[in-house]
């Protein structure tokens, strides 16, 4: 894995995914002034994922900032302090409550650097957990990267592993433009991995081969990158060897290391969590087929959620939604097989 | 597709039912809704709607019995959809195959041809199987599949190129990219591809695919012009060395002809038409096994006289294989003087890149109209085939018309 270190230790740690986004968070607290977290419930409650617990005691509640219920207005308010010098962390409690918050994104944020030429830019992240699988019913389980990642001007990270989610988001937060940071809640506490010490970062745009493999390339991010990888192990005693790639960022995307994968292998299969329509994966698929299509032995397979509107609360229907390890590997036997 | 009907639940606590009637029998239709069962539990009796419509293939339980809930209680074959039934099901294999193959009259079965899974492979070959069955030169037909239904796959190309080159050619020798190789195998010999032919090849089905090729043909009257040859024959012959052929004078008229139609001098690129400024006339020259096209540069400028020799020497230098590169390069137009053995049409393909061709066919003695009497005149035709990206008919029949007139007009009192 690609760490970048200014002052990294021998030494590691072992957290979950929300460990990693709380000790991220506190370092950039601790280390810059100009940082201030803003959003419903992240100072007195400590979010609702405890994330930020405490941190208004030792950081004081101008930087530690509990707003209203007002999606808009925490990004808006975002924008202005970045323009204005500051380093804000918005944050979004879930990712569903965020479209109120699209006009601040898309027409602002994103736009700043170039409506100003250069004069002024963003630097800012917008955190926010999203998807499902855990019971969260309509209004706490949604994707929304394909809503964004078709904007030029803003970055669209997800990480998957505790390390990765250090790397990136501090890598967001140095970042001189506005980075959308997605921490898929159900990794949250399920999880774990050895964290290095100390400040490092991870270049956003840089994919990862978190299993080399073969005769398949599976492109992933996300939750669905610890599942890929569970299905790979099944395979693996049948005798079939398959590559998993963690996208980690979602824009800019890792183009090269997709198609030198899909070069070797000559098969593409993406999986994702978020609906198929005009999702992450068609975006891939297109890319990959213009260029590398003589590369391909197989058609492009996308194995993503329905597009139904949402993902339901009752089991049977959030299971209809989300796509299985054991579903997984079935598509990967069968690119495999064609 | 068939429907397999279960016991329904009529009731949140039933779990079982009684078939009280058959309301459809074995073999009948049934609508979609239309009750075609009666059902009876200890709470109600029910008549319960076919959820497809359909034939009932097959009755599962007797009137009198009683099942649980979701037992299989019949089987409907859904005619809606108009799919073909399913294979899974014995009685639908039975049917799907009996049609298809059907008994000889000596009783044996029909056997399918051996390329018909030959052919499906080329179908199905993916873009990387292509590629490397290119870059290897391996033919695909002979490669055995091992890919889902005997797809050839790309590993299984690789594993035929490195198995050796028996194995890579296959069973049909390599052809140049463009041309088909979906011909049934046929006994014969091989000719196997030199230099000139691949390039022949890959340029004609270049020109074919990338010009849109229209064609035009004009009526020449060359009585005149044949006695002015006539008379000049001789003297050119003892002059020069070379005998005097119609082909000068058809270069001089075209010459002039492109003058006066620059845009039948032209070339297409993306960028816009290429009208050029040099007029150099290719002569296809026909060889046993090649066809050469010469260039004569600048023949604007040349008298029939010149364009004569130079016409003698390009083609003295093709017998004899010793044209360079010089004396093939920068054609802008191309002539053939396609009438030596009789023809008197063609559809000829442009020379790569260019706008037009033209043939001239056989002269041959005909009865023609000349002021309303019948006259017995030496007639040529003209065929054009154009770049119709480049040029319409309307610029194609003018440039024609010129020709004709150049050349009907040229009699015996010219000076070559």
């Amino acid at each position: 894995m690609a760490v970048t270190s200014s002052e990294t230790t021998a030494s590691s740690q072992t957290m979950n995914n929300v460990e990693a986004v709380r000790a991220t968070l506190y370092e950039a607290m601790k280390s810059d002034d100009r940082t201030i977290i803003l959003g419903e419930d992240v100072g007195a409650r400590g979010n609702v994922f405890l994330i930020t617990k405490d941190f208004i005691d030792e950081f004081g509640p101008e930087r530690v900032i509990d707003t209203p219920i007002a999606e808009a207005s925490i990004v808006g308010i975002a924008v202005g302090m970045a323009m204005e010098g500051l380093r804000p962390i918005a944050e979004i409690q879930f990712a569903d409550f965020i479209y109120p918050s699209f006009n601040q994104i898309v027409g602002e944020a994103a736009k700043t650097r170039y409506r100003s030429n250069g004069e002024y830019t963003c630097p800012m992240v917008i955190r926010t957990p999203y998807g499902g699988g855990v019971r969260g019913a309509l209004s706490h389980s949604v994707s929304i990267e394909a809503l964004f990642y078709h904007v030029p001007g803003l970055k669209i990270v997800a990480p998957a592993f505790p390390a990765d989610v250090k790397g990136l988001l501090n890598a967001a937060i140095d970042d001189p433009d506005p980075v959308l940071f997605l921490e898929h809640k159900k990794t949250y506490r399920l999880i774990k991995g050895d964290v290095p010490k100390g400040h490092y970062t991870i270049p956003i745009g840089e994919a990862n081969v978190v299993r080399p493999g073969t005769q398949l390339s599976v492109v992933s991010y996300g939750l669905y990158v610890h599942w890929a990888l569970e299905a790979t192990k099944s395979l693996e005693e049948e005798g079939i060897s398959v590559e998993v790639i963690d996208l980690r960022s979602i824009r800019p995307m890792d183009k090269a290391t997709i198609l030198s994968s899909v070069e070797k292998t000559r098969k593409l299969l993406i999986i994702h969590e978020d609906n198929k329509f005009g999702g992450i994966g068609a975006e891939i698929s297109a890319m990959v087929a213009e260029e590398a299509l003589f590369h391909l032995d197989a058609p492009i397979r996308r194995l993503c959620g329905p597009d139904v509107p949402a993902m339901g609360y009752a089991q049977p229907l959030e299971e209809a939604f989300m796509s299985s390890p054991a579903q997984m590997a079935d598509a990967m036997r069968e690119m495999v097989r064609f | 597709m068939p429907t397999t009907i279960t016991m329904p639940q009529l009731g949140e606590t039933v779990t079982e039912g009684t078939v009280a009637q058959w309301l459809k029998r074995v073999g009948e239709s049934v609508e979609k809704y239309e009750p075609f069962v009666e059902v009876s539990t200890d709470k109600v009796n029910a008549e319960v709607p076919s959820p497809v419509s359909g034939v009932i293939r097959e009755v599962l339980v007797k009137e009198g019995e009683t099942v649980a809930t979701g037992t299989p209680i019949a089987i409907i074959d859904d005619v809606g959809s108009g799919s073909a039934p399913s294979p899974q099901t014995p009685a639908a294999a039975t049917k799907a195959e009996a049609p298809s193959v059907p008994p000889r009259s000596n009783g044996q079965p029909v056997v399918a041809t051996s390329s018909a899974p030959l052919d499906e492979a080329l179908r199905k070959a993916s873009p990387a199987v292509r590629r490397l069955a290119r870059e290897h030169n391996v033919d695909i037909r002979g490669v055995k599949g091992t890919g889902n239904a005997g797809r050839v796959t790309a590993q299984d190309v690789t594993t035929a190129a490195a198995s050796g080159p028996a194995a890579a050619v296959g069973h049909a020798p390599a052809v140049p990219s463009g041309t088909s190789t979906y011909a049934e195998p046929v006994p014969g010999t091989t000719i196997q591809l030199n230099q000139a032919r691949r390039i022949i090849a890959q340029r004609m089905v270049e020109s074919k695919q990338t010009a849109p090729h229209a064609w035009s043909t004009v009526e020449i009257d060359v009585t005149e012009l044949w006695k002015w040859r006539e008379r000049e024959k001789g003297r050119f012959e003892r002059e020069t060395g070379y005998k005097l052929t119609l082909l000068p004078f058809f270069i001089r008229a075209v010459a002039q002809g492109l003058q006066a139609f620059p845009l039948v001098n032209a070339r297409f690129t993306p960028e816009g038409i290429h009208v050029l400024k040099e007029i150099n006339i290719g002569v296809a020259i026909g060889l046993p096994t090649n066809l050469i096209v010469p260039v004569i540069k600048n023949a604007d400028r040349l008298t029939i006289k010149a364009l004569g020799v130079a016409a003698g020497e390009l083609i003295d230098k093709a017998r004899r294989n010793k044209l360079g590169v010089d004396d093939l390069a920068g054609g802008t137009f191309t002539v053939n003087n396609n009438g030596a053995n009789g023809s008197i049409l063609s559809a000829p393909i442009i020379n790569g890149g260019q706008a037009a061709i033209v043939t001239m066919e056989a002269v041959v003695k005909r009865p023609v109209v000349r002021d309303d009497a019948i006259a017995i005149r030496q007639m040529m035709n003209a065929c054009l085939s154009l770049d119709h990206r480049v040029l319409d008919g309307y610029t194609a029949s003018g440039f024609l018309a010129e020709l004709k007139r150049r050349l009907e007009s040229m009699g015996p009192d010219g000076a070559i």
